[in-house]
């Protein structure tokens, strides 16, 4: 049988896809807490900006983060933060099968007929990162694209849909 | 230990990433290769939503925001099954919906379209495909709309779909159109989809679901991406 073909989530997606965050009436099936961090031990908070080709902001991407580690998923908009920023609350990993911690993520858009998979690595686990077979497919001068920095707050991943920093997006 | 490979996707039916008659493809689309990675766990595990509490009305979007009254337009029940490339039924997996309403108008704060909102209908759905794969639900027929891509330019009625399936590389988001939509032909984002893939994106008429004195019936099956029909033995 023939694969049913992707069609872009357009910019109206908010009150299906993530209702509770935009303030609809609707009940959300997931946000942007993959763990608690009030409850919970260990949780990090990653944020990010998601640029166009233009290096402008953009304000209707929606993203994903799969945990497979904690079997955790999260979802949320660009569309609410006064800086159209993306912010999880999610378990930081360690090592899953073999491989650096890192989170899953997929990034769907208006502008995008089908949607993009990247991953999340993190800046403190240099070790692991460079002994990571996924990383070590990735042409030496883009792997950075794909390792979140440390700051006080947390972690920072930024993610560029085009130009000299364009994020790695893989075939999986 | 032995797992499931599974298919990429199939480009003789998937869009490609640029499509620049989508005029906000072309600074959106990544531009670099794709780097090809071997599936980890991480790609063939994913969210399971089996016992995510559903809302009584969830799969009836003509009831689920009645405010005071039933809400305008046609009403429809559409229904099919979700299955993968090797024709297995995929159970218990969840569906959301979202359209605009009769009129082509979203509730969507951002939507400027001047058509009406309809205060008893939101436009947002969501249901479970049962043990053998189908799922059906009850909506309003969704009205064509315009928007900025080119002058003149209207979107197809069209029903906006988000389904999980087995794993992270099952994840497709669609849109499913209305058979003989003569839109169809100028729309950039139909249109993205190579000529072997469109038909797969129409609906199809259904006497035998459609409801005497209620609702007209639509059939439209999903097809999430499939495996390599024999495991890969891992030491
Ligand atoms: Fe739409």
């Amino acid at each position: 049988m023939l694969q049913t073909p992707s069609q872009t989530v357009g910019p109206y997606f908010a009150y299906g896809l993530t209702p509770e965050q935009y303030l609809y009436d609707f009940k959300s099936l997931s946000n942007n807490e993959l763990a608690k961090p009030l409850n919970e031990a260990n949780v990090v908070t990653v944020v990010g900006k998601v640029f166009d080709g233009n290096g402008d902001v953009i304000p209707d991407a929606m993203i994903e983060i799969w945990d497979t580690q904690h079997q955790r998923f999260g979802r949320f908009g660009t569309g609410t933060d006064p800086q159209n920023r993306f912010i999880f609350h999610t378990f930081k990993p360690t090592s899953v099968g073999g491989q650096a911690p890192h989170l899953s993520v997929i990034v769907f858009m208006r502008g995008q007929l089908i949607h993009s998979y990247t991953r999340i690595y993190f800046e403190d686990e240099e070790e692991l990162n460079a002994q990571d077979e996924i990383l070590n497919a990735v042409p030496a001068d883009r792997r950075n694209t794909l390792i979140a920095s440390k700051n006080a707050a947390g972690y920072e991943f930024n993610i560029y849909m085009q130009g000299e920093n364009e994020t790695v997006f893989f075939e999986i | 230990m032995s797992q499931l490979i599974y298919n990429t996707f199939d480009y003789e039916v998937q869009p490609p990433r640029l499509a620049p008659d989508y005029k906000s493809t072309v600074l959106r689309a990544p531009s670099k290769p794709l780097v090809v990675v071997k599936q980890s766990l991480s790609e063939l595990t994913g969210p399971v939503f089996g016992d995510f509490n559903l809302g009584e009305f969830d799969h009836d979007l003509t009831k689920n925001s009645i405010k005071n009254g039933e809400p305008m337009g046609e009403r429809i029940v559409v229904h099919g099954k979700v299955m993968n490339e090797n024709g297995r039924p995929i159970p218990n997996t969840l569906i959301e919906i979202w359209q605009a309403n009769a009129a082509g108008r979203y509730v969507h704060k951002v939507d400027q379209h001047d058509a009406p909102l309809d205060p008893n209908f939101l436009g947002a759905g969501r249901c479970m495909t049962d043990s053998e794969g189908n799922y059906r639900f009850y909506t309003i027929k969704p009205g064509a709309y315009p928007w900025g891509n080119h002058p003149n330019a209207w979107r197809p009625n069209h029903i906006h779909f988000s389904l999980f399936g087995a794993n992270i590389t099952n994840r497709l988001v669609t849109q499913m159109y209305f058979p003989g939509d003569p839109l169809l032909q100028y729309d950039p984002i139909f249109l993205g989809v190579p000529p072997k893939g469109r038909e797969l994106l129409i609906s199809t008429f259904d006497l035998s679901i459609t409801e005497p004195n209620f609702a007209l019936g639509y059939r439209f099956d999903f097809v999430l991406r499939g495996h390599q029909a024999t495991p890969f033995e891992n030491v």
